[in-house]
């Protein structure tokens, strides 16, 4: 026998009931906070609700006061059509087009049931973005796994790798990048981090609002059913503790196909003008898409529950309105078109309910059965949830300790054979070696529109048949230079995004961000992300790309380990003429390569002291915006008028790992003189540079006078060895043997 | 001079390459006419192609929904008829299971989805989608599938192979396990050929690995404008 539904009525006649707000997330004074709103006790429906809007997922309490940095006093940017806010920002690309672009994570989901949590990662980012109005067009995702060879991370990557790749390549998504990292901090942590980018006509523009009174509400997609049940605040929004696994229940299920049908359902009814306001049932399911749109409309909202399609009968108000069901979207809909709507649904076979109405109040009433069972002001709900100053300090000794540990004292191979043994140990490590077993399991033709895919420094794709504009993007989260400062590991971050964006020949132009850390109740945690914020505000300003929305990850944390504070950092850039794009690889034997940037002996938190050395500790390297936006200014210039034949960034693995890069995705070889120490060269990891081929080095290097950037010609293309003069010389085939065969050895 | 060819590109619901199988189409110099899964009129085109996707999510089987839909029935009949009909990748497999081709095509040997630029030798030109290729030629084209492992009985594939009908053969390494490294086939009346790797995603060099798949277009033109 199912107690009866508690309802207003019921709920203020009964002020004194013991609630489970303590199991459902709420802290003491969030409960006594939600009474003070209602004055009275919530109803069951409205404390789940409550409970799932005020969590951290959902409301962004610990991390609002700081993300507030990346929305005052922003950059200049001409470009930003819909800012921070919104499901996703919104970018001009000229043309009357418009690009709209972000990065979320799904990582607590990803750890339970890797393949659907990775999947739905997908589905949940590819929904914000056609939300905006958007036609999807191309993915890119962002993994972190415990150590490659651990216990659990076969089971983590091959779940979450097949879960991108079966819903993106179901979905007709071409995935044209990412990355994948491996830290014994994300054992038990893994980050799963998906972008979605879409195009639309200005005029396409969608905003979640329910606005006039009359309008109707239209719930389309999927049948609501028990998946994802609490997924916001239960699996996101606390630390993982022994029982992680048993939270199962919580994981929603994807369905791509669903997702397919929805979309181009959606970009038709947008295209016919049928639907005044859209939002993406995502986390906190029907409770977020009825309290966001309601509260940033012009009136209220009234809901019959019943009337949700369901895919188990017995579902009860609280289970419908906390499900994450996956690949639902709420429309609101004026009268006189919503038969249309409702027809053109059926035409796709996408199932389409009335569900409530746009009232001219200011409350949101759902019923049940006749009877009300939440009547709250809906802005409580979505805007004046808590917010938290929480304590954060700089661990000083253990800050200062790991900053003094500098990896100069780490013995350095110096003789032409050490130097050759290094290289090919880092080009056969798990940091650095080729992703190509991910990312062939990863569509990167569909929609015909890719113009450069991994194994490149940056994706890019054409915006469509009629243009030849296209945009590049990267996603770059480097968490060693993170963990030794949290504000430079930021910048350093922008900084390679950025670059890897300039080296396809685009401009960049706009910023989303994944913000990925531990538990924000410990004060050093806490630190890190107040640090990384601030040090990501400052270097968009510096550079010129606001922030266009994101998300935040906290309690990446198993006990009392968190993971290395790792801001993933998505770069947009833009770019007339797809035909000018530059590759990354090396394309014909005899051009000269050209290094762009300064060299300085920076090897603290490198690949090389990492990987060699298993050590992580010093300073990071120095932060050089102004020569990041001179270099970036360079290459769009040589990419315009076609001086390069390739452009790959240094990061991770210095010019050695580029070097190695672009011999392998050409298969063209390379000689290269360098001057001073060699190791150094070789393996430093210091920021704003590149190294790029050309059939005419002299326009580059007086082209690189002009912009203000270091460059020297540094040797030849051509042969079938890379050879760095006087030390070392390995031919291509066993360097693609040593590069390829790491991730299938481990993975199968 | 002759009118337009046309050439109609079929939109199943879970179709992803059907819009560009059309782009290719037009690249080639016909018109691309957009069929509808639930309708059962080809619309008078020359000839058809089964775009790749998941046509109705791949549920119960890859094509094996999609066999039973209104289009495809007509596109039997008009097959039988010598219309010339290319399904690719998930195209081939509606055409396997419509029975227009022999054998299946099943999960990959490695389990895994593979997206690669894939070498191939074209193995017959006899067809109405390869004559414009020279008898051998090796060519780079995208294969994208999870299910793409050709297999059928030991008759089926001595058949094929004493026939000529193999069309297509991978080369530098078999990206699923098929047999006898077959890519793609034929009937026996040339007109009806399927294969998993998308000539749609290798017709220019900006957006594809070569524009070695554009022929593929071009010879069913070039047969229909000569007929």
């Amino acid at each position: 026998m199912t107690p009866p539904t508690d309802t207003v009525e019921i709920a203020a006649s009964t002020p004194d009931q013991p609630q489970p707000y303590a199991e459902l997330g709420l802290k003491d004074d969030e409960y006594a906070k939600v009474r003070e709103i209602l004055g009275r006790r919530p109803t069951d429906s409205e404390l789940a609700m409550y409970s799932v809007m005020w969590s951290e997922h959902c409301s962004y309490k610990s991390s609002k006061v700081h993300l507030r940095q990346f929305g005052e006093n922003p950059p200049r940017s001409d470009a930003m059509l819909v800012g921070m806010g919104e499901n996703a920002g919104v970018v001009d690309v000229g043309d009357g087009l418009a690009v709209t672009f972000k990065v979320e994570s799904h990582n607590h989901p990803s750890y339970v049931e890797p393949y659907q949590g990775a999947a739905t990662g997908v589905g949940g980012i590819v929904r914000d973005i056609l939300t905006m109005g958007a036609r999807p067009v191309a993915v890119m995702d962002s993994l972190r796994f415990g150590e490659a060879d651990a216990a659990d991370t076969k089971r983590l990557v091959s779940g979450v790798v097949a879960g991108v790749g079966g819903y993106g390549n179901c979905l007709g998504l071409p995935n044209i990048g990412g990355e994948v990292g491996f830290d014994p901090t994300y054992a038990g942590n893994p980050l799963v981090n998906a972008l979605c980018v879409g195009v639309l006509p200005h005029s396409r523009l969608q905003l979640a609002r329910a606005e006039g009174a009359g309008n109707l509400v239209v719930l389309i997609g999927a049948l609501t059913g028990r998946d994802g049940i609490g997924g916001a605040s239960v699996l996101a929004s606390a630390t993982f503790d022994e029982e992680g696994v048993t939270k199962r229940p919580s994981v929603q299920v994807g369905d791509p196909f669903a997702e397919k049908i929805l979309i181009e359902c959606c970009l038709e009814l947008f295209d016919r003008g049928l639907v005044t306001g859209i939002q993406d049932l995502g986390a906190a399911g029907l409770s977020c898409a009825f309290a966001e749109t309601a509260a940033h409309g012009d009136g209220g909202m009234t809901v019959d529950l019943d009337k949700v399609p369901l895919r188990e009968a017995s579902m009860v108000p609280v289970e419908i309105l906390m499900s994450e069901s996956q690949e639902r979207m709420l429309a609101i809909v004026a009268p006189e078109h919503v038969d249309e709507a409702l027809a053109l649904c059926q035409k796709w076979g996408a199932l389409a309910t009335v569900v409530g109405e746009v009232t001219d109040g200011d409350r949101l009433v759902i019923s049940w059965h006749g009877e009300t069972i939440v009547d709250v002001d809906p802005g409580s709900l979505a805007d004046d949830g808590p917010v938290y100053h929480r304590p954060f300090a700089r661990p000083d000794t253990e800050q200062d300790a790991l900053a003094a540990d500098s990896s100069a004292k780490l013995p350095r191979p110096s003789t032409g054979d050490e130097l050759r043994a290094t290289l090919l140990q880092l080009v056969a490590s798990p940091e650095l070696c080729s992703r190509r077993w991910v990312t062939e399991q990863y569509d990167r033709y569909v929609i015909g529109g890719t113009v450069l895919a991994m194994p490149h420094d940056g994706g890019m794709i054409r915006l469509g048949d009629e243009t030849t504009r296209g945009v590049a993007l990267s996603l770059d989260g480097n968490s060693r230079f993170a963990r030794l400062d949290p504000h430079a590991g930021a910048q350093l971050n922008l900084a390679e995004a950025f670059r890897n964006v300039a080296c396809t020949g685009a401009r960049p132009l706009a910023v989303s961000d994944c913000l990925n850390f531990g538990s924000p109740e410990d004060p050093a945690v806490m630190w890190q992300f107040a640090e990384a914020t601030r040090g990501l505000a400052e270097a968009c300003r510096e550079l010129g790309t606001p922030v266009t929305g994101g998300n935040v990850s906290f309690y990446n944390q198993t006990g009392s380990t968190a993971i290395n504070p790792t801001p993933v950092i998505g770069v947009l850039g833009v770019i007339d003429d797809v035909a000018k794009r530059v590759p990354s690889g090396f394309t014909a034997p005899g051009r000269q390569i050209v290094l762009l940037g300064e060299t300085a002996d920076e090897l603290d938190g490198s690949a090389w002291a990492w990987v060699v050395h298993r050590h992580l500790g010093g300073t990071p390297p120095a932060v050089r915006l102004d020569a990041e936006r001179a270099l970036a200014g360079l290459l769009a210039e040589a990419a315009d008028r076609r001086l390069l034949s390739s452009a790959h960034d240094l990061s991770e693995g210095g010019l050695a790992q580029a070097l190695v890069e672009a011999c392998l995705i050409g298969g063209v070889g390379a000689r290269v003189e360098l001057d001073g120490d060699a190791f150094v060269g070789l393996f430093s990891e210091s920021a704003a540079r590149a190294v790029v081929s050309t059939a005419d080095a002299e326009a580059v290097l007086a082209l690189a006078t002009r912009h203000g950037v270091p460059a020297r010609a540094v040797g030849e293309t051509g042969g079938d060895a890379l050879a760095v003069d006087g030390q070392f010389a390995i031919d291509l085939a066993q360097l693609r043997e040593v590069f390829e065969a790491t991730l299938p050895a481990l993975f199968g | 001079m002759p009118t337009t060819t046309r050439v109609g590109v079929v939109t199943f619901p879970g179709s992803l390459d059907d819009r560009d199988a059309a782009r290719a189409v037009k690249a080639a110099g016909a018109e691309a006419v957009s069929l509808w899964h639930g309708e059962a009129t080809l619309q008078g085109v020359d000839a058809v192609v089964l775009p790749g996707g998941f046509s109705y999510g791949d549920y119960l089987r890859a094509g094996a929904i999609a066999r039973f839909s209104p289009v495809v029935s007509e596109i039997i009949a008009a097959a039988g008829k010598g219309l010339p009909v290319l399904g690719i990748c998930n195209g081939f497999q509606v055409l396997c299971e419509a029975g227009l081709l022999p054998g299946a095509l099943i999960r990959n040997a490695g389990l895994h989805f593979v997206c690669r630029d894939q070498r191939l030798r074209v193995e017959s030109t006899s067809s109405r989608w390869t004559s414009t290729y020279a008898e051998g030629a090796e060519i780079t084209i995208p294969v994208k599938h999870g299910e793409g492992r050709y297999v059928a009985d030991a008759a089926t594939i001595d058949d094929l192979e004493r026939d000529g009908l193999v069309t297509f053969r991978y080369l530098g390494g078999n990206p699923n396990g098929a047999l006898n490294d077959i890519a793609g086939i034929r009937n026996a009346d040339g007109n009806v050929v399927g294969l998993m790797p998308h000539p749609e995603h290798a017709i220019d060099d900006l957006t594809g690995p070569s524009s070695d798949g554009l022929a593929m277009f071009a010879a069913v033109l070039e047969g229909l404008v000569a007929a």
